[in-house]
């Protein structure tokens, strides 16, 4: 009796603008690009997906379940570019079949950097989330399922967590499937959900591809190998970019279709459900523990750090950020925070990438830039005037304490 | 498979990419088994009984081109044609250049006046029936270029080969004779055209005979997608006849750096521009982007070794811009300075404004030097651990020189990468692809 529960990841980054060494200027974020790049989502995938799933969930009448993470920063730029797409998702809260997730409304990797800083930031996108749709998370997923054991400890020490979501990397696993709960060593309350990436990429990934075997993908073929899961788990955990839907694949590829058949197709077995991801908590035990001392994510092949922090670009650009925390926090500035804290999206690092540069694949589409070093060239210039305005307000403050 | 190559320049003296390229690519051939009859033309100051010296790589004795043995070239014969004719070299400083040949010949033979004229006629005019003296030196580069077209012929009889290969304008009449005469195919290899040369000041003469070239040929190959564009659109030839071929770099390995200390104290920032100092490779750009750089950052140098038509304008330009101090002319450097000055480089600029490859960045990398280049040359179209930029944007130039020397992680990633990409640009694919190239010839005909 599988349990299918869907979660969409909906995120995009607060985009700079291009910024010379010689600019002086303290507003780094490209408006006009992010606006169009935002409404251009809207129209391909968040407005239609929504109205097709909250069809879906009428139509069910409760039976179909889902979960969101829509990230702090993007749900500030709905607010500036396309309010109407908040309006969908609220509707979608409104009927209580839709879960809304935790994480960093910054889409930041400050796990890694600063407990502080991290706790901060989970904490204000729990906050947002409660005045947007009225519920509060339960459920944690951190910025592109970066988990290891530590992570597990931080995030119950929080306190307002049942569980928390991450990639179900064969590694972790050894001879276990990520078909089940799980949870982590010592740890009285947080269970875990981990992703069945195979079937997860089958819809994000492969859904298009024509080289693949079991190409095309029809709703029918999928419920069947959900089915095929049945007495070897409880629950199937579909995590996926929300931007499958009308832009990783597109709408003439069919995945909308395949979407609104879905739920008839798995429901015809008397034994399957949706349900979000507080449910399945709720409904299965732990089966085991998963001892994860090493970093994992949901990237690439390697499912580790490599995408964020794998040349001495980025990891320079990282360490930069991450010492200005305490100057910033001290000038108690709102802008500068603000402008600090966005400076953390983890995209900026992911386009300073330069695995599999050369050879032009994935990593290039969600790229604004032309290579690795000009987003690390424009980071930094971005960094150092953010560095020079925190020095001069402290500069400031000093004086004004003295006069 | 013997190729009758028409080309330039043999180590030690390479002035530019066009020797560096014709050697790497006829060294490679060499390599892979094809054989090469290489014929370059060779100043000699006093005309000798023949026009013609024949040549193997073997005899290390004497009178090859530069005194120079080339054992690694086992299956290349070079022969020389007695010409004036130089890379690089434009129809007036062909003139300055026989002017001084003649001086020179004036004050060799101590020649009164009264008689100068006779030399200047032994040197420029036929002399008859001597079939084998049957030119000298035309009086003007297109003469010449014409005269020596026809001593490539001459020798071309004596040869037995497959298929005419003719490096660049100058010998493209010579291309056209030698497959006319024999009845082998002709493939024109375009390293630069006038365009790139001279911007939209082109001169006709020359553009006349490249596209006469271009034409005749059976087969063109381009040294990127950028010429073969300009091949295309400039020149009218159909785009199927155009192949690209992409030059290689001769893969050092890690540098090996030995030599004394250099004076620039070590707390300063060096950012170099090594190449000709022509138009063509946007000299006052570099000018530019360091008065820019200058505003940002104190202690960087501007280097720039080279020489060329544009020398005396570029050292006035510095002057005048207040930034002579910061930018050092070091003329045009040989051998162990050049290893010297990438030693001292933190940076190498290669701002042209239309370049049909450049080698340079190449062997920049070569030296774990990184590389800025411009996005008008061919060479972007391979290398992606660079920085780039387009030629006429000063600001944003600065900007990625000031990014450089200022964050040492950029400057550690680039030449990580840039060192093992450069690695996989050989002259042996390059070399491989004109045996393709040939092949298809041949089997055309």
């Amino acid at each position: 009796m599988p349990t299918i529960c869907f979660y969409f990841q909906v995120h995009q980054p607060f985009r700079l603008r291009h910024y010379t060494v010689f600019e002086r200027s303290s507003s780094y974020f490209d408006e006009f690009k992010n606006a169009s790049i935002c409404r251009k989502v809207a129209n391909k995938c968040y407005l239609p997906t929504n109205r097709l799933l909250l069809e879906t969930i009428r139509r069910f009448d409760g039976r179909f379940r889902i979960a969101f993470s829509i990230t702090g920063v993007l749900m500030e730029q709905f607010e500036k570019y396309c309010p109407e797409v908040i309006s969908t998702f609220d509707a979608l809260a409104q009927t209580g079949c839709v879960e809304f997730l935790a994480e960093t409304y910054y889409h930041s990797l400050s796990f890694l950097y600063s407990p502080t800083e991290f706790v901060e930031q989970v904490e204000q996108q729990v906050r947002k989330i409660e005045t947007m749709f009225g519920q509060s998370p339960r459920v944690f997923r951190n910025t592109e399922l970066i988990y290891n054991n530590d992570l597990a400890r931080l995030v119950e020490s929080m306190g307002r967590f049942d569980g928390i979501i991450t990639e179900g990397a064969d590694h972790i696993l050894g001879h276990r499937n990520a078909n089940f709960v799980y949870r982590p060593p010592n740890s009285e309350r947080i269970k875990l959900l981990l992703k069945n990436y195979s079937l997860s990429d089958d819809i994000a990934f492969r859904f298009s591809n024509r080289h693949w075997e079991s190409y095309p993908l029809t709703a029918d073929k999928f419920a069947q190998w959900v089915n095929s899961v049945n007495g070897n788990g409880h629950v199937v955990n579909l995590f996926m970019d929300y931007e499958t839907f009308g832009e990783h694949q597109w709408e003439d590829t069919g995945i909308f279709q395949f979407m609104a058949h879905l739920p008839e197709k798995v429901l015809q077995h008397p034994d399957n459900n949706f349900m979000t991801p507080t449910e399945v908590f709720a409904a299965y035990p732990a089966m085991d523990v998963v001892d994860v001392p090493h970093i994992i994510s949901w990237a690439d092949t390697e499912r580790d750090l490599s995408a964020w922090l794998g040349n001495a670009m980025q990891s320079n650009a990282l360490h930069e950020v991450y010492r200005l925390e305490k100057l910033i926090k001290n000038v108690r500035d709102e802008r500068l925070l603000a402008d600090w804290r966005r400076l953390q999206t983890s995209d900026h690092f992911y386009y300073m990438c330069t695995k599999y540069f050369s050879d032009g694949d994935v990593h290039k589409y969600f790229n604004p830039y032309d290579s690795p070093y000009d987003s690390y060239i424009n980071f930094m210039n971005v960094l150092d005037n953010l560095k020079r305005r925190c020095n001069l307000l402290a500069a400031e403050r000093v004086s004004q304490s003295l006069s | 498979m013997k190729v009758f190559m028409l080309g330039w320049e043999f180590p030690p003296f390479i002035s530019g990419g066009l020797g560096t390229a014709c050697y790497g690519l006829t060294k490679a051939m060499n390599h892979l088994g094809i054989e090469v009859v290489f014929v370059l033309p060779q100043s000699v100051d006093i005309p000798q009984n023949t026009h013609v010296k024949m040549l193997t790589p073997r005899s290390v004795s004497h009178g090859n081109p530069a005194g120079h043995a080339y054992p690694e070239l086992g299956h290349v014969r070079i022969k020389t044609i007695d010409s004036p004719l130089q890379a690089y070299k434009t129809p007036d400083e062909y003139q300055q250049q026989l002017q001084a040949l003649i001086d020179l010949k004036r004050s060799k033979h101590r020649i009164s006046e009264v008689h100068g004229q006779e030399v200047i006629d032994e040197l420029l005019h036929m002399h008859g029936n001597d079939s084998l003296r049957s030119g000298h030196y035309g009086g003007d580069m297109f003469s010449e270029v014409h005269r020596y077209a026809g001593s490539a012929v001459r020798l071309a009889l004596e040869e037995d080969f497959d298929v005419v290969h003719a490096h660049d304008w100058m010998t493209y009449p010579a291309g056209i004779a030698v497959s006319a005469v024999t009845g082998k195919p002709l493939v024109v290899h375009i390293h630069s055209t006038e365009f790139d040369r001279s911007g939209e000041h082109v001169n006709q003469g020359i553009y006349d005979i490249e596209r006469r070239g271009l034409h005749a040929a059976d087969r063109v190959i381009a040294v990127s997608y950028l010429t073969r564009n300009i091949v295309i659109s400039r020149y009218g030839v159909p785009g199927e006849k155009i192949e690209v071929v992409y030059n290689g770099v001769e893969s050092t390995g890690r540098p090996n750096w030995n030599f004394s200390p250099t004076p620039i104290r070590s707390d300063e920032k060096i950012v170099l521009f090594l190449g000709r100092i022509t138009m063509q490779k946007g000299p006052e750009y570099f000018l530019m982007a360091a008065k820019k750089v200058l505003e940002e950052m104190e202690n960087v140098k501007f280097v720039m070794a080279g020489s060329g038509d544009m020398m005396q304008r570029t050292i006035e330009m510095a002057a005048e811009m207040g930034i002579g101090h910061k930018v050092l002319f070091t003329g045009f450097l040989h051998g162990e300075d050049v290893q010297r000055v990438y030693k001292m480089a933190d940076l190498y600029v290669m701002p042209s404004v239309s370049e049909p490859f450049g080698i340079a960045p190449l062997e920049a990398l070569n030296h774990d030097v990184p590389v800025l280049i411009s996005k008008q040359s061919g060479v972007s179209e391979v290398l992606t651990h660079v920085l780039k930029v387009d030629f006429w944007d000063v600001v944003e130039m600065a900007n990625k020189i000031v990014a450089v020397l200022k964050y040492p992680p950029l400057q550690m990633t680039l030449r990580e990468h840039g060192n093992f990409e450069v690695r996989r640009l050989r002259w042996a694919d390059a070399a491989e692809k004109c045996g393709r190239i040939y092949d298809e010839l041949l089997v055309l005909v």
